[in-house]
């Protein structure tokens, strides 16, 4: 039962964990907290039962289950990055240089526009993703693992190690941190910072993509609103783990994935969703740097 | 400019952009929906930055209302004569509507206190407006309190509910401040919708009753339309008394910059906490009108949506501009009537707008200069 409880929180966290990815890296960079970026997470998994559909009836998925899925990723993540590409251009560039509420309420309207835009072409109620992996799985310490199960885990945690080693080893990711520090110095060394910035935007969009297809094909159906309610608990994740550092995101979504999974079997499952802000408003109060993070001075 | 730098930025204009949109928006509708947006917005696009050219060099009128209306009070008492007369001229759905615009003219103002004036911005306050709308219904129909021995008690308890939330949450920057109120409005929402044994869960409470007037039930809209009036006169006479008093000023100031404002010895945690509290205030008067009006309440009133649409009625105004405020809620609350036949598209709409109107008017519609200048 533990066990059990203990590889759901698992899952549930690795998903957390990359969306909280693309929250972390951003706020690292601009300061913002995109509220958009759930709704990409949204759009991926729509994407994914969108694009799988269509390669279904095309044939291809009789033809080849692995490849199809392969597509799918690709293709949804291509998409995904791209929105958030087209998102930060439109939305958030343009008030760079503005008062700090401007791009929040700004990333508010980009995530009121995405949800409802969902809404009106693909419906208010539940869409199915179409059940192409069966519920097959193997034993682990007599506990119940599905494939799919050890897929997201395994997945989740193989990308994150490859974004680490992207923002620590390449000279892309070194240029991240280096903007994220101070982009007045940046730029004076030469970064492109526009660049930076988008390249920041496609990578954690990506990340989004892939957590909305996986988390399509755990649940097996998708809503316009679980963007919300997944930003709300990637954003406590980041923060726990200590909003701009990248291994903080990792580890701040495991801990919250493990503690609303064992939360809901052991305390309530009706407060499910209220675990994630009392941790938020917990972690807020008590140690805003969150687990991992570095305290800021404020800057005056 | 050369003319080929004009023409390939013609062509990025009008080709580049447009498909590009469109075929983000490819997956969704499908291709012929995706190719007809790809004409209309290669038309609109070089379209609209032509026009912009020609908008600029024509010099607008001024367009601050008080330019074509008498300034002050006598355009307050101007705007009070159609607002005195509307039920006898509308049907009870247009006196349904106004009330239920005046709430949230209510409602709207207190947010305009905490957000406007103070400048932290609040993304749970429906939390407050919930706690008076319960506080009243739980008053009215388990202990049999009346509407005018039950308000100064759920008022009370949602200042209350904002004076202590604020205490730990002041201490917090900016958005760290959005996301605990945010998080705080979810929570307040999930205690209401899942403890069914004292809120009666998702069903709601129903049989709420309506309030008295010297031994008048006021259960015709027409007359419910009257007290809600009274209350956003004496709303919005407090608020301009408040804005222009020694608090008020002191809220403005540590808007405009914290450090500074505590370096002129203002006590930066207590006005924050008055704030927060004073804005509560409100959110509660206009809960329990709103539990009167509508003599039932549910946790779908109350979601963070809600929080949003009343964000966006101060925003769209103009932060801290009471006039800017109440054209901003009326905007919003009749603005889904007048357009019923479109009205699925209102939120498309409105979350373009807000986007828009942060890039080209980040002030607001009615809000001076003054309110952007804070980093």
């Amino acid at each position: 039962m533990l066990l059990q409880q203990l590889i759901n929180g698992l899952t549930l966290g690795g998903v957390y964990a990359l969306i909280a990815l693309g929250y972390t890296m951003v706020y690292g960079i601009l300061e913002l907290i995109n509220f958009a970026h759930g709704e990409i997470y949204m759009l991926g998994a729509y994407l994914g039962i969108i694009i799988l559909a269509f390669l279904t009836a095309a044939g291809l998925t009789a033809y080849s289950l692995p490849l199809s899925l392969f597509i799918t990723l690709v293709l949804t993540v291509l998409f995904c990055s791209s929105y958030g590409f087209t998102i930060e251009k439109i939305a958030y560039r343009p008030l760079r240089n503005a008062p700090r509420l401007s791009p929040l309420i700004s990333a508010i309207g980009v995530s009121i526009f995405l949800q409802n835009y969902v809404m009106l072409t693909q419906g208010a109620t539940d869409k199915v993703f179409p059940s192409v992996l069966g519920s097959g799985g193997f034993e682990f310490f007599s506990t119940r693992v599905t494939y799919l199960q050890a897929a997201i885990i395994a997945a989740s945690g193989i990308i994150m190690v490859l974004l680490h080693l992207f923002v620590m080893k390449t000279k892309t990711g070194k240029a991240m941190r280096c903007v994220a520090q101070d982009k007045v110095m940046a730029s004076l060394v030469g970064i492109d910072i526009d660049r930076v910035i988008s390249i920041t935007f496609i990578i954690g969009s990506g990340l989004a993509a892939v957590a909305g297809v996986m988390v399509a094909l755990y649940y097996g159906l998708v809503n316009y609103s679980i963007g919300y309610s997944a930003g709300i608990k990637a954003f406590t994740a980041a923060v726990l783990g200590g909003i701009g550092s990248i291994p903080g995101a990792m580890l701040g979504g495991v801990v919250l994935g493990l503690a609303e999974s064992l939360g809901a079997s052991y305390i309530s499952s009706e407060y499910k969703d209220a675990y994630a802000f009392v941790i938020l408003i917990i972690i807020l109060l008590l140690k805003p740097e969150g687990l991992l993070g570095k305290r800021r001075e404020e800057k005056i | 400019m050369n003319g080929m730098t004009m023409k390939r930025s013609f062509l990025f204009r009008s080709l580049i952009i447009p498909l590009w949109i469109s075929f983000l928006f490819l997956p969704f509708k499908g291709l012929l929906p995706a190719a007809v947006l790809f004409v209309v917005l290669s038309v609109t696009i070089p379209l609209s930055k032509a026009l912009a050219g020609y908008l600029k060099e024509i010099r607008l009128p001024d367009l601050r209302l008080t330019r074509f209306v008498p300034a002050g009070d006598r355009l307050g008492l101007l705007l009070l004569v159609p607002a005195l007369l509307l039920p006898f001229a509308g049907d009870n759905y247009i006196t349904d509507i106004a009330t239920l615009a005046g709430i949230y003219i209510i409602l709207a103002l207190g947010l305009n206190v905490v957000v406007g004036y103070t400048g932290l911005l609040n993304l749970g306050f429906v939390a407050f407006y919930a706690i008076g709308a319960y506080g009243y219904a739980l008053l009215n129909t388990r202990l049999g309190l009346g509407f005018w021995s039950a308000m100064p008690l759920s008022v009370l308890s949602a200042t209350a509910a904002g004076f202590l939330l604020a205490v730990p949450a002041v201490r917090l920057r900016g958005d760290y401040l959005a996301l605990v109120t945010l998080g705080f409005g979810e929570i307040v929402r999930l205690i209401l919708n899942n403890w069914d044994s004292f809120t009666k869960g998702p069903n709601g409470i129903n049989g709420i009753a309506a309030p008295q007037v010297l031994d008048i039930q006021i259960g015709k809209i027409s007359l419910y339309y009257y007290l809600v009036l009274v209350f956003v006169l004496v709303t919005v006479f407090v608020m301009r008394r408040v804005q222009d008093s020694k608090t008020g000023r002191a809220w403005i100031a540590i808007r405009e910059d914290e450090i500074a404002s505590a370096a002129m010895g203002i006590s930066t945690t207590w006005h924050k906490l008055s704030s927060c509290a004073f804005g509560a205030f409100w959110a509660g008067l206009a809960g329990t009108l709103f539990a009167a009006k509508m003599r039932f309440v549910s946790p779908e009133s109350f979601t963070f949506m809600e929080s949003v649409l009343v964000l966006c009625m101060v925003i769209i105004g103009g932060l801290g501009s009471i006039v800017g405020v109440i054209v901003g809620a009326l905007v919003l609350v009749l603005l889904p009537e007048v357009l019923r036949e479109v009205q699925m598209y209102r939120m498309l709409a409105l979350g373009c707008g807000l986007v828009f109107l942060m890039i080209f008017r980040p002030q607001g519609l009615f809000g001076g200069k003054h309110a952007a200048s804070d980093r």
